[in-house]
């Protein structure tokens, strides 16, 4: 597909591609959504030590994989910006494909996860400790899900060789979903 | 060059996992010490190891321009600001003319529970 | 991409063509101004609606109990649901489309000299989440249980509970249009702000940047940065309303004063989103009707930064009486009477901007100078209210509500008409009638000062606000006739708005033509054809060598210096 671009998108009087400047904002704006949430979730956690019993159950090891695949993830998308930098769309592609594996995975043993949670009465309601959980949780695995839908159409156009400078963009936006996971592994499972 | 950034990359990973691994590892040495200091910091201190290093080698951000860092920094700034002004009212139980019954309960399984073990059931 | 030929061109990929279609030209436009023109449109058509409801519970209370011509009986369910959405479509429906997303859209590629925003088809993908927001939220009146009547602030318990809002569906319903608007306005942000900061022309510095695009970029900023915690609380306040989970009720674990201070986390800072815009607006038409440079413009874009960052220091004065902590009530009130000052001071250094300036009356400096009177009466009683101790008192009164009508409506309403009236003739080519902007512009003025004042004094007399019949009330059913009088007072401005109506689209289609520049101004803007092309300058982008204020300037025979004038005497 042939963008038309306007002239306008060409220009950089701030020093940088305005792709990556957009992409920075989304980030910022990213990070005050998800400050909003966690910073809640804190406060109630702080206050409720009793929630220690509920969080006990949520399944440590079963976080730590997904941290390992979202972080092992990371290093593909990375690897494809590195790709995409020389060249090499469909080296690039590949790599995003990779990445996008992990995202599904990811959300295939997240599925799993809550599958056996909620099985087992962990509901979204049965506690406001899981309410946040499911909530934090899942707010974070729908940005997973459309960076992976972005990331498939980005990877379609870098194998024919077009638009290479949209993987290092959502990569950097896959980046920022790694790093919320950062924190909310900790915060959700080994911090209880 | 580009070889070099490669195993770079591949390096920061490594460093990455080692790192989850050792979180993990934390609450157990932190509940077998009986110091909980230990796990807040292996996993929090350590978080934030983690994502200081995802962003900066893998999103690159000190090669970005500065005032990207400045926008990134305000957000987190200003994350800092709602819960500084909102805390105080959150986290309290109870004012002159209101409580909240749940909060309350729960501070007092807290006061109640908190001597044997620190809460911590793995 | 190749520059737009000035010849048009067959070319297959081209889809700026003569022969776009009426859908493709008009419908799924991704040009910036067309996009501004739907939101601008949207935005009028929903303040007619807003407006209406006005309409409606301003006649049930001065009226009480009888039918209202146009609507019927208002009942209390009715009332609650009026003056909510009331409230709501006019801060998101319309303030914000018209003065961000409008001028918006329409100015910042035209102001800095680029060809469009830098991501059309976003700018696009905005507009129709705009859009669907809007007919949710219309939609919300129909479902069973009717329209949400908690009010605009949508606190909880009595929004998350059916039992208590009596509107489970339209509750939910409500609060996903506000969602998606915050998305839509999320979505335009990330254009205006990447667009003003790279597409600059050629030549022009941060400084050469005329002011409505500053405050239109901060605004967005100022938006993008408060709404996130709003918007976590948004889905949370949905979940307790549909799922039954409990992050505001609390018997079960959760708090309302969470959502209170998540709201006005963002709900303050968005009264600086809208009041930017405006200001902005006022700055260019003073300095072209008075043919003077803006004064200390590095100074009011310094003020603009810090008032900024300050507007997220001050959102618990909302909150005073809630039970808040009575020492961070201390420290709002501090930030609140200080944040009075750097808005001040910008209202004097338009003051100074106009001192000696050579003023010429025109519709839109009408406007502008109604802003700045209107506006400090808002500001000054504001402060009444940042002060903890006297807001204990004027909480919820009716002093609260005309303190923020004098700092909304100069705001959504004197802003869009300066705005618009200014701005119409490079729009649609053509000149307004002045006669009847005149008339108007009394007509409006006049009349708002008689809806409020007098609701400052309901106020100080004790005054609740969202209440649907005061003659419930023996103490407060004396002042009945100051409530007839201002219903009197808002039919006398409706009907005026009528000839605005009158006047806009009769001089869209038979107004005098307007040249590319009848104000002589001297921003890019004017230098582009009335209406500008697709592409807006076909013939080459300006590049710039001046300032955006530069009128009356020794060096220079005409009293404007337009910016892309390129310099008499090249230095060898």
């Amino acid at each position: 597909m042939a963008a038309t671009r306007p002239i306008a998108t060409t220009r950089t009087a701030a020093g940088m591609a305005t792709g990556k400047l957009a992409v920075w904002w989304i980030v910022a704006s990213e990070i005050v959504i998800f400050g909003g949430v966690l910073a809640s979730y804190v406060m109630h956690r702080l206050a409720h030590e009793a929630w220690a019993e509920q969080a006990a159950h949520t399944n440590t090891w079963i976080g730590a994989f997904n941290t390992m695949v979202l972080l092992t993830s990371s290093l593909s998308a990375v690897l494809a910006h590195q790709a995409a930098e020389r060249g090499d769309g469909p080296k690039a592609a590949r790599l995003l494909y990779a990445t996008v594996v992990g995202a599904v995975t990811f959300l295939i043993v997240k599925g799993f996860e809550w599958t056996e949670e909620i099985t087992h009465g962990f509901t979204i309601t049965s506690s406001t400790f899981w309410s946040f959980y499911y909530t934090a949780a899942g707010i974070h695995a729908a940005h997973v899900l459309g960076g992976a839908i972005i990331m498939l159409i980005v990877a379609s156009a870098a194998k024919k060789g077009q638009e290479l400078h949209r993987v290092e963009l959502i990569g950097i936006y896959w980046h920022f979903v790694d790093v919320v996971w950062i924190f909310l592994f900790p915060l959700l499972y080994i911090a209880k | 060059m580009s070889e070099e950034a490669h195993h770079n990359y591949v390096r920061i990973w490594a460093w990455l996992v080692l790192l989850l691994v050792i979180s993990v590892i934390g609450p157990f040495v932190g509940d077998a010490t009986g110091l909980k200091w230990i796990t807040l910091v292996t996993a929090f201190g350590i978080a934030l190891v983690k994502a200081y290093l995802v962003v900066v080698n893998f999103m690159h951000l000190n090669s970005e321009q500065k005032f990207v860092s400045y926008f990134v920094a305000t957000a987190l700034v200003f994350m800092l600001l709602l819960f500084a002004g909102t805390a105080p009212d959150v986290m309290k139980a109870e004012g002159r003319n209101w409580e909240k019954p749940a909060w309350i309960a729960d501070a007092a399984v807290a006061a109640a529970g908190g001597d044997h073990g620190s809460g911590e059931h793995h | 991409m190749a520059t737009q030929p000035s010849a048009p061109a067959h070319d297959a990929h081209d889809d700026h063509h003569h022969e776009q279609s009426f859908a493709q030209k008009y419908v799924f436009s991704t040009d910036h101004k067309m996009i501004a023109m739907q939101y601008m449109f949207t935005g009028m058509a929903m303040a007619l609606i807003g407006g209406f409801f006005a309409y409606a519970f301003r006649m049930q209370l001065a009226f009480p109990g009888e039918a209202v011509p146009g609507f019927g009986v208002v009942s209390p369910a009715d009332y609650n649901a009026l003056v909510t959405n009331h409230g709501a479509i006019m801060i998101f429906w319309v303030a914000m489309p018209v003065l961000i997303a409008a001028f918006g859209n329409y100015l910042i590629p035209l102001m800095i000299g680029c060809d469009d925003m830098v991501f059309p088809r976003i700018n696009r993908l905005s507009y129709q989440i705009f859009l669907l927001s809007a007919l949710i939220l219309l939609a919300s009146f129909f479902v069973e249980g009717g329209g949400f009547g908690g009010a605009w602030t949508i606190y909880p318990p009595l929004s998350s509970k059916a039992q208590y809002s009596l509107t489970p569906l339209g509750a939910t319903i409500f609060v996903g249009a506000v969602g998606l608007e915050f998305i839509a306005f999320l979505l335009g942000g990330i254009n205006f702000i990447t667009t003003a900061m790279n597409s600059r022309a050629p030549g022009m510095k941060l400084y050469d940047v005329p002011m409505v695009v500053w405050m239109i970029v901060v605004a967005s900023i100022l938006f993008m940065a408060s709404v996130g915690p709003l918007i976590a609380g948004a889905i949370m306040l949905i979940m307790d309303q549909q799922l039954g989970t409990a992050f505001f009720d609390p018997d079960r674990g959760g708090d309302p004063v969470l959502w209170q201070h998540l709201f006005w986390f963002f709900g303050h800072p968005e009264v600086y989103v809208v009041l930017l815009p405006a200001m902005g607006i006022v700055a260019e038409i003073i300095t072209v009707f008075s043919r003077k440079k803006l004064f200390a413009y590095r100074t009011i874009l310094y003020t603009v930064f810090g008032t900024g960052v300050l507007s997220f220091t001050v959102w618990a004065h909302h909150q005073f009486i809630s039970g808040i902590d009575p020492r961070m009530a201390n420290v709002f009130t501090v930030t609140t009477l200080l944040i009075s000052v750097p808005i001040a001071e910008m209202v004097f250094v338009y003051i100074a901007t106009l001192y000696k300036g050579s003023i010429t009356f025109t519709t839109p400096m009408l406007w502008a100078l109604a802003f700045l009177g209107e506006f400090i009466i808002g500001g000054v009683t504001g402060i009444f209210l940042g002060a903890s101790g006297a807001d204990i008192y004027m909480h919820d009164t009716y002093f609260v509500l005309a303190h923020f009508h004098y700092t909304f409506f100069p705001i959504a309403i004197i802003g869009t008409f300066a705005g618009v009236t200014f701005w119409f003739p490079k729009m649609f080519g053509r000149l307004m009638s002045e006669r009847l902007g005149k008339i108007h512009f009394w007509g409006t003025i006049i009349p708002f000062n008689c809806i409020f004042i007098p609701l400052f004094v309901l106020g100080m007399g004790g005054q609740h606000r969202r209440i649907y019949d005061y003659s419930n009330f023996p103490e407060l059913a004396a002042m009945q006739p100051v409530r007839e009088f201002a219903t009197i007072a808002l039919l006398f401005m409706l009907a005026f708005q009528f000839l605005f109506l009158w006047n806009f689209f009769r001089s869209m289609f038979t107004g005098p033509k307007a040249g590319k520049n009848p104000w002589n101004s001297c921003t890019l803007e004017w230098t582009a054809d009335s209406p500008p092309p697709h592409g807006n300058w076909p013939e080459g982008l300006p590049t710039v060598y001046r300032g955006p204020y530069e009128y009356s300037h020794p060096d220079h025979d005409e009293d404007y210096w337009p910016q892309d004038e390129a310099p008499k005497e090249q230095p060898a």
